[in-house]
């Protein structure tokens, strides 16, 4: 049929019989693409005098954004955080592989490695600078202090910052409520982790202009009820009007015990942001693999530092942690999967991009079933993996 | 005029939606040979269009050769005052809205055959004129489906319009605004006050009439306007002078209606139902083959 339209000539794809996630609800409505943007349809049909060039049926399936991962290592044998030649093939690799999960957009996470490795290529930067206390698998010989005058340790190690999405430290290093700031004034994300904190210097670090928390409750001091931590973040009431707290969780049943998901979850639902910091093992078979500077090894579900019993990382997959996440909390299907999709997207400040099916923005979604399983991927409304 | 009564909402909306169905496949319309079809907002039509819908879906009427009409929009051009309302439910304060997300988007009508005011035009009364001139281009309306408002308007033409009316720019009465405002966060500020409407006159000019009016509240509009005379301050009286006008209702909007009224076009009830029955094999042979050049029944 010729195209009538005014605006464009590309063609339009609708996809029927689904319910889509808008505005916070399961809908039963189309969902239009155009050109890998999200088409309002009213404004085709009334403008344009447009119509759709193909249907796409869905098969009463729920259309999802795509899930975001702002902290993966890695997976598949590759690992962002050893300087590899083909750090951008083992990145595509990676990338292509997790469309499996739904997840379309993703920050590699770089952990604590020595200083070479951040000229490379560089999105999450979970340390150096980091407590020695709570480092986890980071290796305690890279941990580094900011004592040099702030900004400037950060950029010797780290090289460049313009490819920074996140930066992970610990709030109690001397010198770090400035470097908040400055990073914050980059318009990169800062993030508190792996850290001994209580919560006056958390608020003070979200004063400064921090916004997220790494892996709530893993590498920080435990809840106390006199002296919360950075825990206590989630209804701190310092935090700065209009200003939302997010929280990294990783509901792979391993790394958070169910009930302390249900806790934070219940404290502030809003917050929740599911990643899986899935390290090189994640989609490989059990034995022992590299992470960084250390060796890891596989048991089941689990990951830990070769040789303790500390987690190393998860190998769980995006989409694991979404049915996870609304089996263990109960909440609503359009709950868990914006904790997967929204919320990274507004923690990251892309919102108005990705993470929601609304007009104008990035066409990535997920075709899932009921039990929240990913049947087929889609990335600027093309479809990149099905089952 | 024919009066249907029917007991309820749904049967009402249901009767409605079957006659025009009815309607377009006797027409059968093709390529060239359009069923021309004028069209209401508001809360009482939803049923029906529900009902049409179905019928779309069921694969028993198709809208690819029919053209629609709206009887009004909304004039918003403040911006200060849309950024204010742009929160709101699209479908109550945008009539074009309304259409797309209670019709258009569910059947296969195409959209340059579906004709709403423009409310937004730089020269409104140009915007009418317009309208008046695609309504003629199109040999004119074979049904106009219309509302009653409590105050008994047709479209937008408030109390005292002139019967004579054709497509213009109308300023809102009170009591119009005030029964909006639910519509507009409870803000009589936010509501428009003014609209493009069809006239009554323009309505008039349509072979068939049909007014759907359910609910009590509207039991006094619909006595004023069949049980009194032709009076602007009730303009849907106007249609006492129209040869072919049907008025659909269920029984709460009968309240304040003589009883003689009632009983006598409940009684025709057997002889009106016929209208809407599905059509008969020969009928439908007769649709395909015969062009149909007399109503089955006249008033």
């Amino acid at each position: 049929m010729p195209s009538n339209k005014s605006v464009s000539d590309a063609p339009i794809t609708q996809f029927i019989n689904c319910r889509i996630l808008r505005d916070h609800r399961l809908q039963r409505d189309d969902l239009w693409v155009r050109e890998g943007k999200i088409l309002n349809p009213e404004k085709l049909f009334f403008d344009e005098e447009g119509f759709a060039d193909l249907q796409v049926d869905c098969g009463d399936g729920i259309l999802a954004p795509g899930f975001i991962d702002v902290q993966i290592n890695g997976g598949y044998g590759v690992d962002f955080s050893q300087a590899a030649d083909d750090i951008s093939g083992g990145m595509a690799l990676v990338a292509k592989k997790i469309l499996e999960h739904g997840v379309t957009s993703f920050c590699p996470t770089l952990v604590t490695s020595p200083p070479h490795i951040y000229h490379k290529v560089r999105v999450h930067l979970e340390g150096p600078f980091i407590s020695r206390e709570k480092r986890g698998a980071h290796p305690e010989r890279y941990l580094c202090s900011l004592a040099g005058g702030g900004l400037k340790d950060l950029l010797e190690v780290y090289g460049s910052l313009d490819n920074v999405a996140i930066v992970t430290l610990a709030p109690e290093i001397p010198g770090s409520l400035e470097v908040v700031r400055q990073l914050k004034e980059r318009g990169i994300t800062v993030s508190l982790g792996h850290s001994v904190a209580d919560l006056s210097q958390a608020e003070q670090a979200v004063q400064h202009g921090a916004t997220f928390i790494t892996h709530l409750f893993n590498a920080m001091l435990p809840f106390h009820h006199r002296d919360p931590g950075i825990v206590g973040l989630l209804t701190s009431d310092q935090v700065p009007e209009n200003r939302t707290i997010f929280y990294g969780m990783i509901a792979d049943g391993i790394h958070t015990n169910p009930a302390a998901l249900r806790i934070a979850h219940r404290a502030h639902p809003a917050g929740l942001v599911l990643v899986t910091d899935a390290i090189t093992a994640m989609g490989l078979p059990p034995g022992r693999h590299t992470l960084g500077q250390q060796d890891i090894e596989i048991e089941g579900l689990h990951a830990y530092v070769a040789g303790t019993k500390t987690l190393s990382g998860s190998i769980a997959t995006m989409d694991m942690c979404v049915r996870h996440f609304q089996q263990a909390s109960g909440c609503s299907l359009e709950a868990a999967l914006e904790a997967a999709s929204l919320h990274p997207a507004q923690l990251l400040g892309i919102s108005h991009r990705k993470g929601t099916l609304n007009y104008g923005t990035d066409a990535d979604f997920v075709l899932l079933d009921d039990e929240l399983s990913v049947r087929a991927t889609y990335i600027a409304g093309h479809q990149v993996w099905r089952k | 005029m024919k009066l249907i009564i029917l007991d309820d909402y749904d049967k009402a909306s249901e009767w409605a939606a079957k006659y025009i169905r009815n309607r377009i496949l006797h027409f059968n319309p093709g390529p060239g040979r359009f069923f021309t079809l004028g069209l209401p907002t508001g809360g009482t039509p939803l049923g029906c269009y529900k009902k049409l819908i179905e019928y779309f879906k069921k694969g028993e009427l198709s809208f690819k050769y029919v053209k629609t009409f709206n009887m009004d929009e909304y004039c918003v051009f403040h911006e200060l005052v849309k950024a204010e309302i742009s929160h709101l439910d699209m479908n109550t304060k945008d009539y074009h809205s309304f259409m797309w997300n209670n019709f258009f988007k569910h059947i296969d009508i195409r959209a340059e055959n579906a004709h709403i005011l423009d409310g937004n035009a730089v020269d409104l009364q140009a915007e009418c004129d317009a309208f008046e001139e695609k309504i003629k281009a199109v040999g004119g309306i074979e049904l106009f489906v219309g509302g009653i408002g409590p105050d008994g308007h047709i479209a937008f033409n408030e109390p005292g319009s002139s019967l004579a009316s054709r497509t213009r720019v109308k300023t809102l009465a009170l009591d119009t605004i005030l029964a909006n405002a639910r519509f507009f966060d409870g803000d009589l500020s936010k509501v428009p006050t003014m609209a493009l409407t069809v006239g009554v006159a323009t309505v008039m000019d349509a072979k068939e009439v049909m007014i759907l009016i359910t609910g009590a509240h509207k039991a006094f509009a619909l006595y004023k306007a069949i049980e009194e005379g032709v009076n602007h301050m009730w303009t849907v009286s106007a249609f006492q002078q129209h040869p072919q006008t049907l008025f659909v209702c269920d029984e709460d909007a009968t309240l304040e209606l003589r009883v003689k009224t009632v009983k006598y076009f409940k009684g025709m009830m057997q002889v009106h139902n016929k209208l809407v029955e599905p059509l008969s094999p020969m009928q439908e042979k007769q649709r395909i083959t015969v062009e149909m050049s007399e109503k089955p029944y006249s008033d």
